[in-house]
């Protein structure tokens, strides 16, 4: 601290730029990727919905963000009806790129 | 055609309900037939800051129910008859107003006046997704100040997901206002500027009102700002933001409060 900062505050606008670009670039990307998967989970469901009869209650979509990459499960129960004879659940893996850092 | 506008902001406090006032007068003294709507279930307060609040019968909620017509709920502004104000209701029920309510309302007013204005509560709950489901643009009030300017951020977001425009693939047009701005905070670098505020929130600017005690005294006499002192700097602001949204291009200043010489003698009157 020299005599000069005595009478001179530091300013502090520039801080709070700093901090709100930081916070609202990651708040932006958290919100992309959850309508991502809504979009996904309708996708999927017409897809799979084409040729077998399913029960949209009995799906779950589920994203593990990793650093590297990123896991999207997708788990949907299928009735064991005379189209689907064989296994009671169907399981997908597939990974997927880590979200884009802005 | 008669457009439907939102002012929102997600924060509360930032200025919805005075600028709702104040460029909904400001239309209405430039001409245009104007209505403005309070959405603020239970917490009203535009019938105040408009000076309407001891001729409040009916409400919103009332009409969407159709316990009254649209045109006995409606208030008629006693200084300029453009100028018409649809009260919210006090019930505690935030139920009570439903988006088909809404819509046939709004659809209502689209027929008897140029401009509808929507005074959208705080947050991001059912009454603010309300007041922006069926506008054709929205005023994002903004104050330059971390909390403000990241609540705007957010609401921004909502207004490209939640309108009906937006569910259609059309685009809500968004403009921001930023008020209680200080010049010469910001140029000692206490205050974000006005350019950080549109690098964050890469938003088009509709006007800078400045911070001034005319705001305060406005709305303690329940007078907009353009009525009670037109030539003062909020008031000012407030018509060239009224101005470019009827498409005229002005030129973006900040306006500030003259004091003229009696002014500086004398000290401010007590309002």
């Amino acid at each position: 601290m020299n005599l000069f900062s005595l009478f001179k505050r530091r300013s502090s606008a520039p801080v709070a730029r700093d901090r709100l670009q930081i916070l609202l670039a990651h708040e932006r990307t958290t919100r992309g990727p959850s309508d991502l998967l809504f979009i996904l989970r309708e996708e999927i469901l017409a897809t799979v919905g084409r040729h077998v009869d399913i029960n949209p209650e009995r799906v779950t979509v589920q994203m593990d963000r990793g650093e590297k990459v990123s896991i999207l499960e997708v788990d949907i129960e299928i009735p064991n009806t005379v189209r689907a004879p064989s296994g009671r659940t169907r399981r997908k893996r597939s990974p997927l790129p880590a979200p884009r850092p802005v | 055609m008669a457009k439907v506008v939102v002012v929102t902001s997600g924060k509360g406090g930032v200025g919805k309900t005075t600028s709702t006032a104040a460029l909904g007068a400001a239309l209405a003294q430039l001409g245009q037939n104007v209505v403005i709507i309070d959405f603020d279930v239970g917490l009203r307060n535009l019938d105040l800051v408009m000076g309407a609040e001891r001729r409040v019968v009916y409400d919103f909620i009332n009409v969407t129910q159709g316990v009254a017509k649209l045109s006995q709920a409606l208030i008629r502004d006693k200084r300029l008859d453009k100028l018409a104000l649809l009260p919210a209701s006090q019930t505690r029920d935030k139920d009570a107003l439903t988006e088909d309510g809404v819509q046939r309302v709004i659809a209502a007013l689209r027929q008897q006046f140029d401009w509808v204005i929507c005074d959208s509560p705080a947050g991001i709950e059912r009454g603010a997704t309300l007041a922006m489901r069926f506008a054709d643009e929205a005023i994002v009030v903004t104050n330059p100040e971390v909390s403000s300017v990241r609540d705007s951020d957010r609401i921004i977001g909502i207004l490209d997901a939640k309108t009906v425009k937006a569910e259609r693939g059309d685009r809500v047009e968004k403009h921001l206002l930023i008020t209680r701005y200080d010049q010469a905070r910001a140029a000692r670098g206490e205050m974000l500027t006005i350019d950080d505020v549109l690098e964050i929130l890469s938003t088009p600017l509709l006007g800078i009102v400045p911070e001034s005690e005319e705001v305060l005294r406005a709305s303690n006499l329940g007078s907009p700002v353009t009525f009670n002192n037109p030539g003062s700097g909020p008031a000012r602001a407030y018509f060239d933001a009224a101005r470019r949204l009827m498409g005229e291009s002005i030129q973006m200043t900040i306006p500030t409060d003259k004091q003229g010489f009696l002014g500086k003698l004398f000290g401010r009157r007590a309002a």
